[in-house]
């Protein structure tokens, strides 16, 4: 026999629809550097995505702890799809406490591939294994793929002269080049994303080379799988895509609104979990004349935002829940000053620190009634990771053309997740722009022409925005009351009255400017309307649609605009005969629409540092529908 | 020939607004309001490039007083507000007018960070060492001990000396003047506007009704010869009705106050605000104690130092030379791409 006949032909690959895997690990594993990587390479191969990425608070969490464990989830598809799956089919498991921590997800039957290097008395101990699950039965029903993964990472990495300590860092990669054959990824792009991001420092470089290879070739000849997947691209809309988190898609938003506004993008902002990337993001482009200062706290970075809109930039400040609570008084000078600002909260959980790094939703209340006196202000929120990039120019659009701060809400989840995103032609953006006033106003009493900061356009309501430096037309803002028109101070009670209305009107007339509500599913006759808002749209969406293929009727619309409303929510609730509310939150949004429209809306809550999974809103809306619920 | 652009002359009127002034009759405040407006026409700057900016406080009804641009905004946040109009503007005369409440109690991080950034405002603290807005409690410049309303047992708060916090805030232009006379406060309000960077001026403000004559020793026209130590850059530190006291530093580096008699004329410390190491200039701050000892007034420290607001835009600037001016479209295609027909 020749040697060639000895080796096993290369096993087909058996196409899947979709899966779904969950890379897990210590948070100093690069569990996250390898979920993105997988990310990349499946949005290149044209793949429909979404991901889910969860981390510990601390930097450093105590190593090989339960509380130290990072995670990443991706959910491929063949098909279109709107979350990172219920339930993973695959865990990676970097160490005993990854194991401990994540394993009650995987489906039944699932795949586990541990690494068995880290499964020593010490490690075993540290996640609260009294047992070594590997030999205690704790794994069956599932299907474990034993790897010593630290071992042949040292092993490949040797021959470069890594030193086996250094070499463990690039177990990861021993990892990803694993998964990588086991969904048949191509090599080339993440070969080269290596070579590109260690290129001054080779030592790593070739040990992170290394280990890929190293895990790739250990699937294709180590005959523990049986034989590789392939997940076919999904049929998607010509055009360009790319892969966006929602942060960046964001920051981007921000920089095309500045664009289309034809201003220069100001940011003031100060560091904050899950807001930060903004920052960091907006900070590269300097080209685009955008301005980011890291201010000295969340006050002063939105203060100095304010001082910018004041001289006629498109001026932003980005925050989480804690930043806007202290964000609040400025907040409210902007509604008195009526400048265009725009504040984006990316929420997580609260109150206080509370959920640094994990997501909620239960700022909308804060960000509809969060400040002292009647200052109402419009408010926006993205659905998912990609959606933010349009999310962001409507913010601006509202802002500048009302002279208004507007809030941005996005959370955790939709931040740090991705996407494949059709990228928009930037020729059919919108126009966004308003002119400054240039010219007086208004003629005083002495019949000289004179320039009047509140005389409003009678169709928007909306003040004229004229920026120092305009010859004429100086004037003086403030918080204080002001007269109606003149802009002069004023105590007078009648005055406070119709300002305090004028400027509820004018945030109300909103309503006429934004869409109608979009509904999907069974829009005539459903039994059950999901009403819905940010980063919920994906789980719902799936929700709904198992629901449909059961057989029942139910319709689901998302609000993109909470503050005003689209003005024809009212008709839309009142049309069904039982309206769900799913929040991550204890029933903000159920409340507000009880309260505008008197309906009946049931809140479905969830509060739990995650998003819903579709499957558990398949059960709710069933429990619904079945009765199950008074 | 080129011809430059200057503004077309203005008088004082020019640069008051139409608006009553409503700060109680022989308040410190109307004095720096007509300093103000009398400099104002003499520095070459237009109406609609100037901004004033405010916080809450009596002090900070200021804006409303000057035909410029203005902006009267919240308790504290001033400092912020004109470092965001700075930056975004660079082409603006930002001014920042705040009473010790404002800029050293509330404030009082805006300000240090502002300083320290060395963004280019002129900074005005109205020190009348009270609260008069709210009626009168203790502020964070009162002297210890202090009886008010919030503290009829008197108050246990040590002052700052804003002079001192602004040195160690590393500020580059910090000076003290007081509303007792017009040349001296026209004289420093000049040099901080000239001054590239954050420069801050403590202004010794009487509130005649709740904290009435707390500058007098030093500002009062009887007791100023013997109470005010004048700084002049270049010159011996001297004061008394012939001179004939003055500042010395003895070898350990402490100053002292004594007299030219004793010290000998060689021996006088003479003033220099140019010095890189704010030590002397932290050393003569903590001369007095309060306004009741011998005060030196006059600017302490001027120094050049990398302006914020233009190293931004070097750094725009540079950015732009290097990858041109901004492509959206090239934006979105930044990352890896790919094409579905
Ligand atoms: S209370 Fe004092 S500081 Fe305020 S306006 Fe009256 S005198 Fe001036």
């Amino acid at each position: 026999m020749s040697d060639t006949a000895e080796r096993p032909a290369r096993p087909v690959p058996v196409e899947v629809d979709r899966v779904i895997i969950r890379f897990a690990g210590d948070s100093g594993d690069g569990m996250q550097l390898t979920g993105d990587r997988f990310t990349s390479v499946s949005a290149l191969v044209g793949n429909d995505l979404a991901t889910l990425p969860e981390f510990p608070a601390e930097i450093r969490a105590p190593a090989g702890t339960l509380a130290g464990v990072s995670a990443f989830q991706i959910h491929i598809s063949d098909h279109e799809i709107t979350t990172p799956g219920d339930a993973p089919q695959v865990l990676v498991a970097m160490n005993p406490a990854a194991l401990k921590s994540e394993l009650h997800r995987l489906v039944p039957g699932g795949a586990v591939i541990v690494n068995t290097d880290t499964f020593d008395e010490r490690s075993l101990t540290k996640a609260g294994y009294a047992e070594n699950p590997l030999e205690s039965g704790a794994l069956d029903g599932y299907r474990v793929y034993e790897v010593p993964m630290t071992q042949l990472t040292k092993d490949a990495a040797a021959p470069f002269g890594v030193k086996p300590r250094d070499a463990d860092r690039s177990k990861n990669f021993f990892a990803l080049g694993l998964v990588s054959w086991m969904y048949t990824r191509p090599v080339e792009g993440t070969l080269a994303w290596i070579e590109k991001r260690f290129a001054s420092k080779p030592l790593v470089r070739d040990s992170n080379v290394a280990a890929f290879k190293a895990g790739f070739a250990f699937g294709e000849t180590a005959e523990l799988f049986d034989h590789p997947y392939s997940v076919r691209p999904a049929v998607q809309a010509p055009g360009t895509y790319t892969n966006i988190t929602g942060n960046t898609a964001l920051a981007w938003g921000l920089i095309a609104a500045a664009t289309q506004a034809k201003l220069p993008l100001f940011l003031g902002g100060y560091p904050i979990t899950p807001a930060s990337d903004i920052l960091h993001e907006l900070s590269k482009h300097k080209n685009f004349g955008v301005r980011t200062l890291q201010a000295e706290d969340e006050i002063a970075g939105i203060g100095a935002a304010l001082g910018a809109a004041f001289g006629g930039h498109l001026a932003v400040t980005t925050t989480s829940g804690p930043g806007v609570a202290l964000k609040g008084e400025t907040m409210g000078l902007a509604v008195s000053l009526e400048l265009p600002l725009v504040i984006i909260d990316i929420q997580r959980g609260g109150p206080s620190t509370g959920l640094p790094t994990k997501t909620e939703a239960s700022d909308l209340l804060m960000a509809m009634y969060g400040r002292h006196g009647e200052s109402p202000l419009p408010i926006v929120a993205a659905k998912s990771p990609s959606h933010c990039f349009e999310v962001a120019i409507e913010a601006a659009r509202i802002a500048l053309k009302y002279r208004t701060p507007v809030v941005l809400l996005s959370d955790g989840y939709i931040a740090n997740g991705s996407e494949p995103w059709r990228l928009p032609d930037v020729a059919d953006l919108p126009d966004i722009s308003v002119p400054f006033t240039t010219e007086p106003n208004h003629v005083d009493a002495k019949g000289e022409a004179d320039f009047w900061p509140y005389l409003r356009d009678p169709d928007t309501l909306a003040r004229p925005w004229a920026v120092p430096g305009t010859p004429g037309l100086m004037h003086r803002i403030g918080g204080i009351e002001k007269e109606d028109g003149s802009g002069n101070i004023s105590y007078d009670p009648a005055n406070h009255e119709r300002m305090v209305r004028l400027r509820a009107a004018r945030i109300a007339g909103i309503a006429d400017d934004i869409p109608l509500v979009e509904l999907t599913g069974d829009v005539d006759d459903a039994e059950l309307l999901v009403l819905g808002w940010g980063s919920t749209w994906g789980a719902i969406d799936g929700g709904v649609n198992r629901v449909r293929a059961r057989g029942r009727r139910i319709a689901h619309a998302h609000l993109v605009h909470l503050n005003p409303f689209p003005a024809d929510l009212g008709d839309v609730l009142r049309g069904y005969p039982r309206v769900v509310v799913p929040e991550m939150n204890l029933g903000q949004l159920s409340k507000m629409v009880r309260a505008e429209y008197l309906v009946d809306a049931r809140p479905i809550t969830k509060v739990q540092g995650a998003p819903f999974t579709s499957g558990e809103l398949e059960q709710a809306f069933l429990d619904h529908l079945g009765g199950l619920v008074p | 020939m080129t011809t430059v652009d200057l503004p077309s002359p203005t008088t004082r009127k020019d640069w008051s607004s139409d608006q009553e002034v409503r700060w109680c009759p022989g308040c410190g405040d109307y004095s720096i309001l007509a300093a103000v407006q009398m400099l104002m026409p003499e520095l070459a700057v237009r109406r609609e490039d100037t901004v004033f900016i405010s916080g809450i406080g009596c002090a900070a009804r200021f804006p409303y007083y000057m035909n410029t641009y203005g902006m009267h905004t919240i308790h504290g946040r001033a400092p912020a507000i004109a470092t965001g109009l700075a930056l975004a503007r660079p082409d603006l005369d930002v001014w920042v007018v705040a009473g010790d409440g404002d800029a050293l109690s509330i404030g009082g991080n805006h300000l240090i960070h502002a300083l320290r950034r060395n963004v280019n405002l002129t900074i005005l603290i109205f020190n009348n060492q009270i609260y008069g807005l709210t009626k009168g409690q203790y502020s964070p410049t009162s002297e210890v001990g202090k009886v008010t309303k919030s503290t009829p047992f008197g108050s246990l708060d040590h002052p700052f000396n804003p002079v001192s916090l602004a040195l160690g805030a590393e500020a580059t232009f910090v000076a003290r003047t007081h509303d007792m006379d017009r040349n001296h406060m026209l004289d420093t309000l000049r040099q901080a506007h000239a001054h590239k960077g954050s420069a801050v001026v403590e202004i010794y403000q009487n509130c005649n009704v709740f904290n009435d004559g707390a500058f007098e020793k030093v500002t009062g026209k009887e007791s100023r010869a013997d109470m005010l130590i004048p700084l002049v850059h270049g010159e011996p530190i001297r004061f008394g009705a012939d001179g004939e006291r003055c500042v010395v530093a003895d070898p350990d580096g402490r100053l002292r106050i004594t007299t030219v008699a004793e010290a000998g004329e060689e021996r006088v410390l003479v003033h220099d605000a140019s010095r890189d190491d704010p030590g002397l200039a932290f050393a003569l701050s903590r001369l007095a104690r309060g306004p009741y000892e011998p005060t030196p007034i006059g600017v302490f420290r001027s120094v050049a130092r990398a302006e914020y607001v233009e190293e931004s835009t070097r750094q725009l600037d540079a950015a732009m030379a290097q990858k041109g001016p901004g492509d959206l479209a090239g934006l979105l295609r930044s990352g890896a791409s790919w094409d579905i027909a």
